[in-house]
């Protein structure tokens, strides 16, 4: 049965009255009822694997505020296809046996859209196998060469931040120029040291300088005094990629090996992310240059898009959290989270999504993805995504820290760090 | 019924059940089920070393990983078929189970433990030394083509479920057959007293080296099919948390029970999963319903059935 409708008032007086009624009803609803209009009221949803736990847990915590913050602000402007956007967050332990159960979870029990947010470079290659058997989108934010480098598939996609390859080669102009020429490297002796220590090495040789000697630094090892007195005297800059709790260690004891007169040090911001640089121990890299993904510290220049995105995850202008200033971020990575789900935006918007159904498309939309000009939306730097590699680049910055905080002295352009593909995803099937 | 008969016909029922639930389980399920079957694999070959001879190793790791390795390196280095890398890992997990038993084996008690652990420890780290072929903490991902077994693509998830069902049925029977054997009786008459056993004119050498190439053969075949049917070969399959599951799995379940491992891997599975989604602190449920379990049923799931109604219980 059907029921019978009352034809509106046709009166000047009443045709308002229901529209100002509409209006506050309109303003009173909670969030999902005002995407009525979309096709689907049904949130599109987007499983974001967390390290919360595990070696990954700082880092977790921070992607984790990242993902809500462009989220809430997405929701505001009218959320992905006229659909609010819902967060289903999985830890993954930092394992990647949790992740692809995690991977798992997202595609079957939750129905999620996509798969996204994941970091560490072993969860990623533990997880997308699985993401690709189900036919899952997965937007990695890991800075692993893994993407490019062809080891995944097509369901794979690395959209919000460079990977390490790009990084590394970018600043070997800096360091041959401005440093040294001859350069001894200090890395962890597991996959993420071996890609810095091939990478730079390389790009080293390209750029006229040499890298004399590698010193690789088991990763149990606790102390690090054995290690420097086989660094070479000619060395003239230090390059160093340590990870983990013995960071701070490794420092302390370079600074007491070298006393006032040491060479020029170069290290990647990975070795002291969510560390506070006024830590006790740290004073010797005092004068010492990173590499920083995105600066931690608010810089005299700084950008309305990096303010706004400072603002709205709550990042004071020394790069910690606005509620806690000894809760230091990961500045330097998390932005890949709030530049990924705005990609995820932007993909499905493209690709009309409306469900699973058109996850191919998704993909497909992607991959055409090329410039992605600086804005609120990409505020790390102008970037261009290569839908073959499923890899994007972007701007890199070098900092110097002095005084207590890092200020950029260089910024490597994007052409700095392209290199020739090494794969085609876009020739391999769904 | 007979007491063979009654063994016979639990093992099977619950080989039957598994196999009526693979056209049943709701898809997200369908995958727990066949990756709990596999990892019930590791921990049976644990539970013949510790439940059966009494061998409390804190390196089983090491063999998993011996098994995924010894299967993924072939496989994604030269190219080899499923079926050889799988027998490729068998043996390189018995290889490693030989060389690692007759030199730990030198020891017992809390020595053997410690022994087993560094061992284990070693194994790790030459994973990461030979980052070159190993891609370190970061593993391989195998691609599909390595992963077809007689035609059959094991990352279907039909195929999957079925492979992972018949490597489960193998290693259940071969428990349930292997205890009731005189080896195995030889196995749990070390485990209650060595000395005696001794006495009686056992090896105890021989029989505990032989458990442990068996248990390290068995943690293999498990490592080398779970890096078949999910697709990845990673060092963290080799880390020392990897030694703690097993024995968490079959104290759970109940050890020196043929069917405790599977009860205590699925139990651990499903009680880690569904705390998650009730709250973030998912590891305070897990680990209150751990201690509880130890309080109230000592002896494991499978042990305490033993013990309350059914002592026939293999």
């Amino acid at each position: 049965m059907s029921e019978s409708f009352k034809p509106a008032d046709p009166a000047r007086r009443g045709a308002l009255k229901t529209l100002a009624g509409a209006a506050a009803g309109a303003a009173s609803l909670p969030l999902w009822a005002r995407y009525a209009g979309a096709q689907s009221a049904e949130p599109i949803r987007i499983g974001f694997q967390m390290h919360a736990t595990g070696i990954g847990a700082a880092y977790g915590r921070w992607y984790d505020r990242t993902t809500r913050a462009a989220t809430s602000l997405i929701n505001e402007a009218g959320g992905i296809n006229g659909r609010p956007v819902e967060i289903v967050t999985e830890d993954d332990g930092t394992d990647p046996k949790r992740g692809a159960e995690v991977v798992e979870k997202f595609a079957n029990q939750h129905n999620c859209d996509v798969g996204y947010g994941t970091l560490f470079s072993h969860v990623v290659m533990g997880s997308a196998p699985r993401a690709g058997e189900l036919k899952m989108p997965y937007f990695v934010v890991s800075e692993g060469h893994h993407v490019a480098s062809g080891a995944l598939n097509r369901w794979t996609v690395q959209p919000g931040i460079c990977d390490v390859k790009s990084q590394v080669l970018a600043m070997a102009p800096f360091v041959s120029q401005t440093l040294g020429k001859k350069v001894t490297m200090i890395f962890p002796d597991y996959a993420f040291g071996h890609d810095h220590r091939d990478f730079f090495s390389e790009a080293m040789a390209a750029n006229g300088g040499e890298v004399i000697a590698k010193l690789a630094i088991p990763p149990t090892e606790t102390s690090f005094t054995k290690y420097f007195p086989k660094i070479p005297r000619e060395t003239e800059v230090i390059y160093h990629v340590m990870v983990g709790p013995a960071v701070l260690t490794f420092v302390k004891e370079m600074g007491e090996f070298f006393g006032p007169s040491r060479p020029e040090i170069f290290g990647f911001i990975d070795s002291l992310e969510a560390v506070d640089l006024s830590s006790p121990g740290l004073e010797f890299l005092e004068g010492t240059y990173f590499w920083e993904g995105m600066p931690r510290y608010a810089q005299p220049d700084q950008t309305p898009y990096d303010a706004h995105y400072r603002a709205a995850v709550g990042v004071d202008e020394t790069g910690a959290s606005v509620n806690d200033p000894k809760d230091v971020s990961t500045y330097a990575h998390m932005f890949g989270c709030w530049e990924t789900l705005y990609v995820i935006k932007a993909g499905m918007e493209a690709a009309g999504y409306q469900g699973p159904a058109d996850r191919q498309k998704l993909i497909e939309a992607v991959e055409a993805m090329t410039d992605m000009p600086h804005s609120n939306e990409h505020p790390q730097g102008a970037k261009r995504f290569n839908g073959k590699t499923h890899q994007v680049f972007g701007p890199q910055y070098i900092s110097k820290l002095e005084g207590g905080r890092l200020d950029v002295i260089h910024t490597a352009s994007l052409e700095e760090t392209f290199y020739p593909d090494e794969v085609d995803y876009t020739a391999r099937s769904f | 019924m007979t007491g063979r008969g009654r063994e016979i016909a639990l093992h099977g029922g619950l080989v039957a059940l598994l196999a009526v639930l693979a056209f049943v389980l709701p898809a997200y399920h369908h995958g727990n089920v066949a990756r709990v079957m596999v990892l019930a694999v590791y921990a049976m070959g644990y539970n013949l070393a510790f439940g059966y001879t009494g061998l409390l190793s804190l390196g089983h790791a090491m063999f998993f990983a011996a098994g995924m390795y010894g299967m993924g390196l072939p496989a994604y280095h030269l190219g080899l078929g499923a079926g050889l890398s799988f027998v490729a890992g068998l043996a390189a997990a018995a290889g490693l189970a030989l060389a690692v038993g007759v030199l730990a084996l030198r020891t017992a008690g809390v020595a053997f433990m410690i022994v087993t652990l560094m061992f284990s420890q070693a194994a790790y780290l030459t994973i990461l030394l030979f980052g070159t072929y190993t891609r370190g903490d970061e593993g391989l991902v195998l691609t599909r083509a390595s992963r077809v077994l007689a035609g059959v693509d094991l990352s279907d998830p039909m195929a999957r479920y079925v492979a992972a069902l018949g490597l489960f049925a193998v290693a259940l029977f071969f428990t349930l057959w292997l205890v009731r054997q005189p080896e195995g009786r030889v196995l749990v008459a070390i485990r209650e007293n060595e000395e005696r056993a001794e006495l009686l004119g056992y090896n105890v050498f021989r029989h505990k080296l032989a458990a442990i190439v068996l248990s390290g053969t068995m943690s293999g075949a498990a490592g080398a099919a779970y890096g078949l049917l999910f697709g990845y070969v990673g060092a963290s399959f080799a880390e020392v948390q990897y030694s703690i599951f097993p024995l968490l799995w079959v104290l759970l379940g109940g050890a020196g029970t043929v069917i405790g491992p599977f009860l205590g891997t699925l139990f651990m599975f499903y009680l880690i999963d569904l705390s998650a989604d009730i709250t973030s602190a998912y590891m305070l449920i897990a680990g209150l319903a751990l201690v509880l379990l130890t309080l109230f049923a000592p002896q494991g799931l499978g042990g305490e059935i033993r013990r309350r109604w059914a002592g026939w219980l293999p």
